[in-house]
């Protein structure tokens, strides 16, 4: 099934040409942002002066970084009036990433999600519970609108509640849902304990953060779905990049709205199909917000061979982070926002270690952080409270719960070079 | 009154919860022959604060703090108590009545016979209560 059958199968030489005029136009677009006018006046490159899709190299790359420095609206080609959503993402240090979208653009968006959610086979007939946070972060309204444009029934039942959201799947009779693995996993238990087997359902949706073929196994045996993997990020619109189809091996990236490369992270050159590095994605469709050559940190690899399902080239499921980004219950987490956070508290050292679990399929983020010497007053209580505080902080800045230990001065670890204060145990899944 | 003789200084130690923290205190004061005279642990959430009277509190103060641990000293008062059915209550009803709160507590059954150590809100206050009710307080010099 397409949704838009012609641009999803367009013949390589087509494909190229309509992403070599697509890329044009990017540029021209990126130019009313400063930061780009400036980067692409540096580097001698016009409109122009592109020529051929392997132009694209003599553009430097963008960085999150960049965009966190233009906080809040410095990204933005289009004047504000013309912005009609912002959403946000987490940033390096403390301050997050700022998208804006246009009119035009969340129809884009919508459009793209209309394909993935096509291509996996669902459709007017199918009712859908999308349990992602329908806040800033940019996966819940993504998909609603996404799945409304192809007529399902949507439930926008957000996060929290896991019984609640099991008696929903039950009493509507959901068919395909949307949220992290991680959740699914814990959702899947619950609804065991509760003796629900939840019959109706039939496909699973399932992205925000990396997941296993053994985590596709048994989610697709606890819930009795066919699992898809998602992939997306706030900075090219949200979710909707791309997507599993049927065959389920490899994700189908829409090639006439983003321009791939895969380079090594360390060199910065483009590494052959076949061979893993990070994803660099320049969006070929954004209005509000273009831009060139974006780092995504992500690491796969472009796969050399076709697809049964007719559309173009696919990308291998995302395996790890060329940076020290963390994901945690689908949120981005720089540790630099986690020192960010601490600098900020003195009745805490600037030292700390992070620990990363998943107890019942949920990720759970524990800090460690030294007491202060100058603010230990002798009393359990004064400590509590200091303890308290962090782990508020922490809150607020991360969007995260987090369990906070306080330690005594002198105890964590000092790092010479480069600092390994994030401990992962959570299992590869 | 002179209450200030009645002030006891406890040392308080910040430790983490773990194997080994206790021993290494214990054993830092042992070596500057310092003696414990009473003592206590209170715990919370993966930490907790070791609490001592000794008999030289600031040798046992700067032996700690050069061993890097995070220490701080804490008034509280000493109070002696029946040892038999009732003690307690006649000392925590002189508080309760006189709307004096208790902090934390800790006794001990030693030579002077049972003595329980109290960290109160208003420590001024609860010496003179305690003195009027003819309650006896111990001295600081018993401890150190």
């Amino acid at each position: 099934m397409f949704w838009d059958k012609k641009i999803e199968t367009l013949k390589t030489d087509d494909l190229q040409a309509l992403q070599l005029k697509r890329l044009k136009k990017t540029i021209s677009q990126a130019q009313k942002v400063g930061f780009f006018k400036k980067r692409l006046s540096d580097a001698g490159i016009t409109a122009s002066s592109i020529k051929t899709l392997d132009d694209i190299q003599k553009i430097p790359f963008t960085k999150k970084q960049d965009l966190r420095e233009g906080y809040p609206f410095g990204f933005f080609a289009v004047p504000l009036k013309e912005i009609v959503r912002i959403h946000t993402t987490s940033g390096t240090t403390g301050k997050p990433t700022v998208v804006g979208y246009t009119k035009k653009d969340l129809d884009v968006w919508a459009d793209l999600i209309a394909r993935n959610m096509t291509m996996v086979g669902v459709g007017k007939e199918d009712i859908f519970q999308n349990m992602v946070n329908y806040g800033m972060f940019t996966g819940g309204l993504g998909f609603h609108y996404g799945a409304e444009k192809i007529g399902m029934t949507v439930i926008p039942s957000a996060t929290g509640n896991t019984k609640r959201q099991i008696e929903m799947i039950r009493d509507f009779g959901v068919t395909t849902i949307h949220c992290t693995p991680s959740y699914a996993m814990h959702l899947s238990e619950v609804a065991e304990e509760m003796g629900e087997s939840l019959d109706s359902l039939k496909t699973g949706i399932f992205g925000a953060e990396p997941w296993s073929e053994s985590v596709r196994h048994s989610l697709e045996k606890r819930l009795g779905v066919t699992a898809f993997d998602s992939y997306g990020l706030s900075e090219l619109f949200g979710p909707g990049v791309a997507f599993e189809c049927k065959e389920r091996n490899g994700l189908h990236i829409w090639h006439d709205s983003y321009l791939v490369e895969i380079i090594d992270p360390n060199t910065g050159e483009r590494v052959s199909d076949g061979e893993r590095g990070e994803l660099v994605v320049t969006p070929l469709v954004k209005e509000a917000m273009p831009l060139l050559r974006y780092r995504t940190g992500d690491v796969t690899m472009l796969i050399e061979d076709g697809c049964l399902c007719k559309r173009a080239q696919k990308i291998a499921r995302i395996t790890g982070r060329s940076d020290d980004m963390l994901v945690i219950r689908g949120i981005n987490v720089f540790p630099s926002q986690i020192e960010h956070v601490l600098l900020k508290i003195p009745e805490v050292g600037n030292q700390f270690m992070v620990y990363i679990d998943r107890i019942n399929y949920l990720d759970e983020m524990t800090v460690e952080v030294e007491i202060n010497r100058d603010f230990f007053s002798g009393e359990l209580t004064d400590l509590a409270k200091i303890q308290k505080k962090v782990g508020k902080e922490l809150r607020d800045s991360l969007e995260l719960r987090t369990t906070v230990r306080l330690v005594e001065p002198g105890s964590l670890p000092r790092f010479e070079g480069k600092a390994k204060r994030v401990i992962d145990r959570r299992e590869v899944i | 009154m002179d209450t200030k003789k009645y002030v006891i200084r406890q040392i308080s130690i910040f430790s983490e919860n773990r194997p080994g923290r206790l021993a290494a205190i214990a054993h830092a004061l042992g070596e500057e022959k310092i003696n414990i005279l009473a003592f206590s642990i209170a715990e919370a959430n993966g930490f907790g604060v070791v609490r001592a009277l000794v008999d030289h509190p600031e040798k046992a103060h700067d032996k700690l703090l050069s061993l890097g641990f995070n220490i701080a000293f804490t008034d509280v008062i000493a109070v002696h108590m029946k040892d038999q059915p009732g003690g307690l209550y006649e000392v925590a009803k002189i508080l309760g009545d006189a709307g004096i709160n208790i902090e934390y507590s800790y006794a001990y059954s030693g030579k002077e016979g049972a003595v329980l150590i109290l960290r109160v809100d208003l420590v001024e206050d609860a010496i003179k209560k305690i003195k009027n009710s003819g309650a006896t307080l111990l001295e600081r010099s018993v401890f150190h």
